[in-house]
């Protein structure tokens, strides 16, 4: 094992995993992320943590991961290349392992024109297949990216995203093998709505053979409304939502249920694709479905967390955090 | 070319407040060629800022010259008789030209009545789009001569990343995503492979990064 995450145990032992993301707050409330953490507490192997989603300042990634730990969970750190330079970003990283997080997903991070300050400077120093890298580095080989001896290293799992709906569409699958070939041990990829063009990109990760070098969940978005689907199939650059869909939203006469409906029928073809190992729930502040959308699918029980723990065994997991 | 735009001309009014000898100063380069700061740029912003004085009842005495080049020393010399009596220089040059004139003439205020926006070219009448940042360590050898460091609005090097779109960037729906016009080229050179291959970090130290770079070249030095 590389790690200690809970996610890279599950994986390996050849479970159908399942990841769920939680969106910190925009305010300093713990509270908030104790409530949503419920949701998860054996429901989902591992729970992602964003970081400042869509530009917009959120409670951080690392803090808020830091509380999931002293839950008893375990935390998927996301980190974008949007707000911290290389320096910041590796000092986020021993910080982040040193306080019991075993996860790290590399993002390069939604650019800040779509948040709440778009007159910012953006960083961009590394972009995420360099972060990739570095993070292995930090852990294969304990350098940093100068090259300077870690006496430490940062154990963490390492997950990349890829996003099959973007363009161009050929070129997706050499970028994912450039982030496996980098040093991803996990993808999450972009929510599947439209399942052809997710087989069609499973078929060449296939060809590739990159779905026996990595483990590849993919994501899917429980909708409250037909009006969140059009929203991402207009707005959102580079997801693909098919027009039926939309109908059947349209058409509901429980939109919540048929959205919860949809997830779960969507869980199960994906399940059926060869390659995919795993599920990622992003329910979009929607977290109180996600045991729902779970138990649903059929994914309930969890593979128990092992009784010692999850944080680093010399270090222990903070106290109260 | 370095590509530059006049700012409004209330935040020049602002500027000049108390001015009442102003030289209005073109340049005969780049920004004459993108019509930012030129001599009819000049004449244009003279008249305008004459034209706002005397609305206001205020006696202002606005003057106009243009030189070569507002970054060499040659021509900015030329501005020594020019310049004697007024106690503004407004500077249409772009930044490098407005600072070359007040460390050349020390007792006087020098304004910029510009904005310089980047190093670019005029895609058509009108518009004029950003192609190089001078980041100092060129890569258009390995992007098939399309540059991801001033054209991806998130300057990656292993782009595109997941938000582009039917060739266009997340950012706006009038922006080419840069990474797949490299994509585009290289596939019609026959050069996918470049793209197989890992860009290692950039060394920013070449860039501005490294505080205000310098060229040395001692075997063109006098």
């Amino acid at each position: 094992m590389k790690s200690r995450s809970n996610l890279e145990r599950v994986l390996a032992a050849g479970h159908f995993a399942l990841t769920g993301e939680l969106g910190p707050p925009q305010s300093a409330s713990a509270e908030v992320i104790r409530k949503k953490a419920e949701y998860y507490k054996g429901c989902v192997d591992a729970v992602n943590i964003t970081d400042n989603q869509t530009a917009i300042v959120r409670m951080s990634s690392i803090a808020s991961a830091a509380i999931l730990v002293g839950l008893g969970l375990d935390p998927i750190m996301q980190m974008t290349c949007r707000d911290r330079n290389r320096i910041a970003m590796q000092s986020d990283i021993l910080g982040a392992y040193a306080l019991g997080i075993n996860n790290i997903l590399c993002l390069t991070g939604d650019h800040q024109s779509f948040g709440n300050h778009p007159t910012s400077k953006n960083v961009y120093d590394l972009d995420s297949i360099q972060l990739i890298r570095m993070v292995r580095t930090m852990r294969d080989e304990k350098r940093f990216l100068s090259g300077d001896e870690l006496k430490a290293e940062p154990k963490m799992f390492i997950g990349a995203a890829e996003n099959p709906f973007a363009d161009p569409f050929e070129y997706r699958v050499v970028r994912l093998a450039k982030k496996v070939a980098a040093g991803a041990d996990f993808i999450q990829t972009q929510a599947v709505f439209d399942i052809p063009r997710f087989s069609r990109w499973m078929e060449m990760v296939r060809d590739r053979g990159l779905h026996e070098r990595v483990y590849i969940l993919a994501g899917v978005i429980p909708v409250k409304s037909a009006r969140a689907l059009e929203y991402m199939k207009n707005e959102v650059p580079g997801m693909s939502v098919p027009d039926e869909l939309i109908r059947r939203m349209e058409a509901a006469a429980d939109p919540k249920e048929e959205g919860v409906r949809i997830a779960v029928e969507t869980i199960q073809q994906l399940r059926e694709i060869p390659g995919v190992a795993g599920i990622h729930l992003m329910p979009m502040m929607w977290e109180a479905i996600a045991p729902v959308v779970a138990e649903r699918a059929g994914l309930l029980p969890r593979p128990a967390p092992p009784a010692a723990g999850l944080a680093p065994a010399s270090e222990g997991p903070p106290a109260g955090a | 070319m370095i590509v530059a735009e006049r700012k409004s001309l209330d935040e020049i009014l602002a500027m000049l407040q108390g001015c009442s000898r102003v030289l209005v100063v073109g340049c005969g380069t780049c920004v004459t060629v993108c019509m930012a700061g030129g001599e009819k740029e000049v004449g244009v912003l003279a008249s305008l800022l004459r034209l706002a004085a005397q609305r206001e009842g205020r006696t202002v005495e606005i003057g106009e010259a243009t030189i070569e080049r507002q970054c060499e020393w040659e021509f900015v010399d030329k501005l020594a008789p020019a310049i004697r009596g007024y106690d503004a220089v407004l500077s249409m040059g772009c930044g490098a030209g407005v600072q070359t004139i007040a460390q050349r003439f020390g007792g006087v205020r020098v304004l910029p009545a510009l904005n310089t926006k980047f190093i670019g070219i005029p895609e058509k009448q009108g518009l004029w789009v950003e192609m190089c940042l001078g980041c100092g360590d060129c890569v258009l050898d390995r992007t098939g001569g399309i540059c991801p460091i001033a054209r991806c609005s998130k300057g990656l090097l292993n782009g595109p990343c997941g938000g582009s779109q039917g060739g266009k960037c997340e950012v706006s729906k009038d922006t080419d995503c840069a990474w797949q016009l490299i994509y585009d080229r290289l596939a019609s050179l026959g050069r996918l492979d470049l793209l197989e291959t890992e860009f290692a970090p950039k060394d920013w130290s070449k860039n501005r990064d490294g505080g205000p770079r310098k060229v040395l070249r001692e075997e063109v030095m006098l």
